[in-house]
């Protein structure tokens, strides 16, 4: 069964780590953190992610299991606790299609408004925009993807919320503001303001300062 | 029960991600109407089940669009959920097999695609490069998915099967057009012994296009994309 030993090993400022973080949280299941220095990755990782040699990898029972997405089914298929998915067939394929349209078409354009810079920059911030726009109609009027409670997408995604945040202060662009996303930007802010989603998310000033750095040795050598 | 009339596929015949589809209503014994698409015209139909995308295959069921070819091969396996299953019952072996259908996707696909739009020698070469290494990943997985059985599903073809069979008329007319060997004994024989299995299954034999039609297609396709894509500098 379910029962103990579970590892996580992240990094501090890591979404795809943070998913998961929130998924452990909501189940309520004990685990071993482990952060990875990602300049010196730890033979633990490269053993346990061979593949692609990256963070998070979840430990179960010394059994490893890889990529966020396939991580967070992971969870909700052996804890069946407080369920991430939707129980109807259909409802779970939507789940599984704006998480996957968030991560394919969202996240890259929003990376894109981070990285580039002059016409590219533009580019992919109105790529941004527009993607972020449609992935708002999967919202719809609802208080979370997953209706009145947080599910499957509102934890895949939420964390867009935060580095949508990060990337306009930073890259000192616009992507989601009431006016243009009036739906999604509520639901950005309602987000990570649940108790158990906030205590997972690393201080604000710190991903700032670690994000303004990042940006900073991005653009320092550029022409 | 199968709601037969009532299930249908918007696709194209050569898609790899159509077929996924396909086998999967097949191995679950649902009858279907598969609705050809023309991708240069797309169906009122497409555009409206697939309004984000526009893209097939979609899964039509009763009134309900299903997008993105795993998404719905989970779907089929989650409604007629009676035997044979898809995915396994182990929630382990789930994440192993959902881990590889993704691999492919993201990591080896889009290097066997780029093979056919290589420009150089040496770009292509470092695209065969890859893609044979993946493959010998991607056969230390069958050995540890198949358990000495024939598929990477066991007995029965499964979520992995279906993911990575659907490209093997794809591989082999890249390896037909460029002279190169990409799936081959010498570095991967189970997968060779495997790709006969696959395709012989019943599931399967009815969708996988000939290797030659296959081969007339993607000559007027690589024309169409070298045309609308000029070499990068």
């Amino acid at each position: 069964m379910a029962g103990e030993s579970v590892k996580l090993l992240g990094f501090w400022c890591s979404p795809y780590a943070l998913r998961v973080k929130w998924a452990l949280k909501l189940k309520g299941i004990e685990y071993e953190y482990v952060e990875e220095d990602l300049v010196n990755k730890s033979p633990q990782l490269l053993q346990y992610n061979p593949a692609y040699k990256k963070i998070p990898v979840l430990v179960h029972h010394g059994k490893p299991v890889v990529e966020s997405l396939v991580i967070l089914e992971y969870i909700d298929d052996t804890w069946k606790q407080n369920p991430i998915l939707p129980e109807d067939p259909y409802e779970r394929a939507v789940a599984r299609f704006w998480a996957k349209f968030a991560d394919d078409k969202c996240v890259p354009a929003m990376m894109g408004a981070f990285t580039k810079q002059g016409e590219e920059k533009e580019k992919a911030v109105k790529e941004a925009q527009e993607n972020l726009k449609i992935l708002e109609s999967g919202l719809g009027e609802k208080s979370f993807f997953g209706g009145d409670k947080i599910g499957f997408v509102d934890i895949a995604v939420g964390w867009i919320g935060v580095w949508v945040r990060l990337t306009e202060e930073v890259a000192e662009v616009n992507l989601v503001d009431a006016k243009t996303m009036p739906l999604l930007n509520a639901w950005f802010e309602r987000f990570p303001e649940l108790p158990t989603i906030k205590e997972c998310i690393p201080p604000w000033d710190k991903l700032l300062e670690h994000n303004r750095n990042f940006h900073k040795r991005l653009t320092a050598g550029s022409t | 029960m199968a709601e037969s009339s009532e299930v249908k596929v918007l696709g194209t015949w050569p898609s790899p991600f159509v077929m996924r589809a396909r086998i999967a209503l097949n191995i679950k014994q649902v009858n279907y109407a598969f609705l050809e698409e023309d991708l240069g015209a797309k169906s009122e139909l497409l555009l409206k089940s697939n309004p984000v995308h526009k893209k097939v295959p979609v899964l039509i069921n009763g009134d309900k669009p299903i997008c993105e070819s795993l998404i719905i091969v989970q779907y089929i396996d989650d409604v007629w959920s009676s035997a044979p299953s898809i995915l396994p019952s182990d929630p382990y072996d789930q994440a192993i097999a959902r881990f590889w259908a993704a691999y492919l996707d993201e990591k080896w696909f889009p290097a066997l695609k780029g093979i056919l739009f290589a420009e150089g020698e040496d770009a292509k070469k470092a695209l065969v490069d890859q893609v044979v290494e993946a493959l010998m990943l991607v056969e230390e997985a069958f050995g540890k998915c198949s358990k000495g059985k024939p598929f990477f599903g066991g007995d029965q073809i499964g979520y992995v099967d279906i993911a990575f069979g659907c490209f093997l008329g794809l591989i082999r007319v890249i390896e037909k057009f460029n002279d190169i060997k990409l799936l081959y004994q010498a570095k991967t024989p189970e997968l060779v012994k495997w790709a006969e299995r696959f395709c012989q299954h019943p599931a399967v034999n009815g969708v996988m296009p000939e290797t030659e039609e296959l081969a007339e297609l993607a000559k007027i396709l690589i024309v169409k994309m070298r045309a609308a894509n000029p070499p990068k500098s």
